[in-house]
């Protein structure tokens, strides 16, 4: 019907599906963390370092997405280092090692001359290209993802919350801050091969900013925000399958719809909602302002 | 009742005085080449209500950073439960309530129950599910504060007074045996003032909390509190909030270098 069970008679559609949904997983649990603690443009920085990694990998033969994450990870140890000396310009850092990241790319790259088609399908992500090795890489980041967010949850929530203060309670918040970067380069990493390096840190944002709109505990921004994802990753790629469209393209696009549909919807909820009994200013208290 | 104060299990009694919870020992801080704290000598008792006052930029929450251990005397030592301040390990011991303005963003998604709860992490260490004991204590905290019926609200939806009891049930729900707070009535309508004041009475007479109050509202502070610091980058007054009040115009004349009308507070 409609073609949907002859596309998942392709086995690059399968992959591409499974890719999605374990994307689509990752990406706003750790985004959630990085846009709360202001650290929104982390992922972009990781990102175009990890386009260095790529541009490397192609040009000594390894594995590209390993390349990058090892790229990705030496940067968020020095990111992290950096942003505590500017710790009042903590953007400073971000945007110093993400023009390094497109510098060293765009050296690599010159070196190499001959990979623009297959840096093409890393910058704009491919359904075609997500092969088992890739599947692998995203479960175990996904794996990793699960068990250290599931533990560390609440300690993640206190950092984001107060920094301050979970230091203060006796909380390593060095280390937290630490795994935290370390996770977004594995989240960037290991699913840029679909979304692609330019738009990988847009699914740490968007979903998370749309949560942010409606959600009434930090709970439901976490669930949200995954449900956000989840939509804009699988109406993506149907859009992406039938309309042969990028699938980053399209998921980001619709990752952005959704987002400003709930900015609209909640503004008419606001105007159009009766004013309910609660709201209302008591006898008692209007008295008072009179 | 809730004991609230449930002390760690003691190892050694390494200092002799166990009611001396904090000691600032000939402390000076200097910010910018300019001397912020000169030579502070500071006690703190166990079931002290101690004020910490003195005017805008007279070093007040440079010395509550350094008791806190979040900042470095230049020179002299801090100690906490008899241990220094690099050594000692039991940070639950200290509640903290800091300034509301710096505090946290109010669009951050987050129930009050959340916010509580995230005080006891201190307790719970890196590891460790939530527990029915935890869920307890939280609730006990918010009961103490009057906020069980906010703790499924957003925490940015509540008013100034709310928020402020908000952070302080987080303190409790680490189960200190002391509460710092750093100017908690900023930007407090006064009704809910009254009420926080008499929170703070609570918590110090009937629970045993030793509470550290920084401010700059000296009328306030000096009707509530059993002792009293004033400061201005030195120590003027360390002692019982009588001997201060014994001779308030002279020390306050000094402090602030010139002679000082204390506007009177009323409280009913």
């Amino acid at each position: 019907m409609f073609g949907f069970t002859e596309m998942f008679q392709h086995d690059f559609m399968v992959r591409a599906f499974l890719a999605g949904l374990m994307v689509a997983v990752i990406c706003p649990s750790i985004g959630l963390f990085l846009v709360l603690r202001r650290l929104s443009l982390i992922g972009d920085t990781i990102s175009h370092i990890s386009l260095a990694g790529v541009a490397g990998g192609m040009l000594w033969g390894v594995y590209p997405p390993l390349m990058a994450l090892t790229f990705s990870l030496i940067a968020v140890l020095g990111l992290e280092k950096l942003r505590r000396s500017y710790q009042n310009y903590a953007e400073i850092s971000t945007a110093v090692f993400l023009s390094g990241g497109v510098a060293l790319a765009v050296i690599l790259l010159s070196v190499k001359k001959s990979a623009s088609s297959d840096i093409i399908s890393y910058l704009f992500g491919s359904i075609i290209a997500v092969n088992r090795q890739d599947l692998v890489i995203l479960s175990a980041v996904l794996a990793i993802v699960l068990i250290v967010i599931g533990s560390l949850y609440h300690r993640f929530f206190y950092i984001s919350f107060s920094e301050e203060k979970a230091q203060l309670s006796g909380l390593p918040v060095y280390g937290l801050n630490l795994v935290l970067m370390v996770l977004a380069a594995l989240v960037v990493a290991s699913s840029m091969r679909i979304v692609g390096i330019l738009l990988v840190s847009s699914m740490l944002v968007l979903p998370v900013a749309a949560s942010l709109q409606i959600a009434r505990s930090f709970r439901e921004a976490f669930w949200l925000a995954q449900a956000y994802a989840l939509t804009s990753v699988t109406a993506g790629l149907l859009a992406s399958y039938f309309l042969d469209l990028a699938p980053g393209g399209s998921i980001v696009l619709l990752a952005a719809f959704l987002l400003v549909s709930t900015i609209l919807v909640k503004k008419a909820w606001l105007r159009l909602r009766p004013l309910r009994a609660k709201d209302r200013l008591s006898a008692k208290e209007l008295a008072k302002i009179q | 009742m809730l004991n609230i104060v449930r002390p760690f299990k003691r190892e050694k009694d390494r200092n002799g005085d166990e009611s001396i919870l904090v000691e600032a020992r000939h402390v000076s801080f200097r910010y910018d080449q300019r001397e912020t704290l000169s030579d502070i000598e500071l006690k703190i008792i166990r079931g002290d209500f101690l004020g910490i006052i003195g005017p805008n930029g007279s070093g007040k929450s440079t010395l509550l950073r350094m008791l806190l251990g979040l900042l470095r005397p230049e020179k002299g030592e801090v100690f906490l439960w008899g241990d220094p301040v690099d050594k000692f390990r039991r940070w639950p011991l200290i509640g903290y309530v800091p300034q509301k303005a710096i505090a946290f963003n109010t669009a951050f998604p987050a129930t009050v129950w959340e916010v509580v709860y995230a005080g006891r992490l201190g307790r719970k260490g890196l590891f460790g599910w939530k527990n029915h004991h935890d869920k307890e204590i939280v609730d006990e905290c918010l009961e103490k504060v009057g906020m069980t019926k906010y703790a499924g609200q957003l925490i940015g939806n509540l008013s100034g007074g709310q928020q402020q009891r908000v952070f302080i049930a987080q303190a409790l729900a680490g189960e200190p045996e002391i509460l710092f707070l750093d100017e908690p009535t900023v930007g407090v309508d006064a009704e809910q003032q009254e009420l926080f004041y008499s929170l703070l009475e609570d918590l110090n007479h009937n629970m045993g909390l030793t509470v550290v109050l920084v401010s700059h509202d000296i009328g306030v502070i000096t009707e509530r509190v059993n002792k009293l610091v004033c400061l201005n980058r030195r120590l003027f007054f360390h002692g019982e909030v009588g001997g201060f009040k014994a001779r308030q115009t002279e020390i306050l004349a000094k402090m602030y270098g010139h002679p000082v009308q204390m506007v009177q507070h009323h409280h009913h």
